[in-house]
């Protein structure tokens, strides 16, 4: 896998498919896995984490599903493809922040990744575009009894995989949906939302995992708790509010369309507007006004955008995607710059239909 | 900002007016939460303080003396060399063996966080194969023992590994070959060889 070309296509995540992709834009689930014979990764020695990575990668490489992945040397990589994973949900922002011997392992698709040397000696990953955390948990779990048959895992008959923080001990598993609520996020209905699940044990995070914040109206909901439940019980925990949230978002959305349709018209065609002409914007801004465009998309009053530009525009106005496409290290204020050039072109040869005629 | 008694971000601001001076605190939730509970036994009558050691379970060190506490700080692992006191401070342990040597302080702390102390999901192949006393042998023909013995067996090298170092460090080399040899020895018995004949 030439990184490079990675921006070409828009990854699993962005792809806007998949069962209820209006609002679900991905499932996915993580397993933490740790070697019994090494201290946790943040213990380890510099020679230690070698040894764990190469343990690792000899043993992921010999399981069938091994053969099909790439390796990526997290550790030697310049930090804008570190970046570039980061923005692709393939590493994670520790992982890539990291110091010593690290890797990841990603098929093809896009859909797995096996991070090595991450907080546990290894973290599996796997994501399915749309609403799919039944496909998205068979295909995980046919990886780690592939992996398991090669790699002795820490396992005790009481406290389950035993990882490095007593938070995912037990079964190891995160199993996580992002949603696009911004009809939530108008509407205000969004922190009792959030109350309601915190209530049920489940997690409320931002596009990036942990402690990164809720950018253009992005969510990730997620379980709290990795013990005392089995792996299916877990998955249906969060599959089971899903639903519900679908339930509350669309409803959010007929209303806004319903009681306020003027001002939802104003609020989408000016957040359109922006991102047509502006000569300079930030990332966050790009993301808050692009969510609200995909949500003007989906009511149908932006008629000339197809969803899957959104989607990818959504990946490709980030930092380091940015930088791969113009082909240059830029600073935050030239990127600012090119960012918008970037979605003008876009958008002018996008839609030849004159979507920008002036009034 | 950071917890002054960790390395979590500080999300808890506390003014303290003492005898007219102004003390400030900044602390993560689990450090407020303790602090803010010992404040509150520290107010009540001094017997009722005494009576709350042992008890509040899953707020790591509240209600256990400060002399408990420190002893408690001190006790390392003899594996991977971890005090109670650096978990305490990063929130992550050191390896897999403090689960079985700081079961007792954990054991709480666990229940709290997931509502639960006995993992009911998944296991290994060779945890479901070796659940009685005698071990199995499994798919790659390794020794198994109890699924307990497997990781435990395993953990030792840890230990082991740290001793090779610091003999290898004191140019103790017929110490280090020995270590290095029982190493070799657990790890040949207990992992599943790359390409299963």
């Amino acid at each position: 896998m030439k990184l490079d070309t990675l921006t070409q296509s828009i990854g699993e995540w962005l792809r806007g498919t998949g069962p209820e992709s209006d609002i679900v834009m991905s499932s996915r689930v993580r397993l933490a896995r740790n070697l019994p014979h090494y201290p946790f990764v943040s213990r380890a020695s510099e020679q230690d984490r070698a040894d764990i990575e190469r343990f690792l990668r000899e043993r992921i490489a010999a399981a069938p599903v091994g053969r099909a992945l790439e390796y990526i040397d997290v550790g030697r990589l310049e930090e804008v493809d570190r970046q570039l994973l980061v923005e692709r949900q393939l590493i994670s922002r520790e992982h890539a922040d990291a110091q010593g011997a690290r890797s990841v392992a990603i098929d093809q698709a896009e859909q797995v990744s096996l991070m090595i040397n991450e907080e546990d000696h290894l973290r599996i990953q796997c994501m399915h575009s749309g609403l799919d955390l039944r496909g998205v948990w068979e295909q995980i779990r046919a990886v780690d009894e592939q992996v398991e048959q090669l790699v002795p895992y820490a396992f005790h008959p009481r406290f389950g995989y035993l990882t490095a923080c007593p938070t995912n001990v037990g079964t190891g598993i995160r199993v996580s949906v992002m949603l696009h609520l911004p009809a939530l996020v108008i509407t205000r209905q969004i922190d009792k939302v959030f109350r309601s699940l915190h209530k049920i044990s489940l997690a409320v995070r931002g596009l990036y995992g942990e402690g990164s914040q809720a950018m253009g109206d992005f969510y990730q909901i997620s379980n709290q708790t990795t013990l005392g439940k089995s792996e299916e019980e877990l998955v249906e925990q969060v599959g089971d509010v899903v639903p519900v949230l679908i339930d509350y978002e669309r409803r959010a959305r007929e209303f806004l369309v319903r009681e306020t349709e003027q001002n939802v018209h104003d609020q989408v065609s000016r957040a359109y507007g922006i991102l047509r002409t502006a000569q300079t914007i930030s990332a966050e801004e790009t993301m808050q006004l692009l969510s609200r465009v995909r949500m003007g998309v989906l009511l149908g009053l932006i008629g000339d955008v197809k969803i899957a530009d959104i989607n990818s525009l959504l990946v490709r106005t980030q930092p380091a995607h940015l930088q791969k496409i113009r082909g240059v290290e830029l600073d935050t204020k030239d990127r600012n710059i090119e960012r918008a050039r970037y979605l003008r072109q876009h958008f002018e040869s996008g839609n030849a239909t004159g979507g920008a005629s002036v009034n | 900002m950071k917890c002054q008694k960790c390395d979590k971000q500080a999300v808890f601001h506390i003014t303290e007016l003492e005898a007219g001076s102004v003390r400030e605190l900044h602390l993560c939730e689990d450090h407020a939460r303790a602090y803010l509970n010992q404040a509150e036994a520290a107010s009540g009558p001094p017997d009722t303080a005494e009576a709350g050691a042992g008890g509040a379970p899953g707020t790591l060190g509240v209600g256990q003396t400060a002399d408990e506490l420190a002893v408690l700080d001190q006790k390392a692992c003899p594996m991977c060399g971890i005090t109670f006191f650096e978990f305490r401070n990063q929130g992550r342990l050191g390896c897999p063996h403090d689960y079985l040597f700081f079961a007792k302080e954990l054991e709480p702390l666990i229940a709290n966080v997931h509502g639960a102390t006995e993992h009911t999901g998944r296991r290994p192949a060779w945890a479901r194969a070796a659940g009685g006393e005698g071990g199995a042998v499994a798919a790659g023909g390794v020794e198994t023992g109890g699924a307990e013995r497997g990781t435990e067996e395993l953990t030792s090298v840890i230990g082991l590994r740290r001793e090779m170092r610091e003999a290898i460090g004191m140019e103790d080399y017929e110490k280090a070959r020995e270590n290095r040899d029982a190493i070799r020895a657990i790890e040949e018995r207990r992992i599943p060889p790359v390409r299963p004949e």
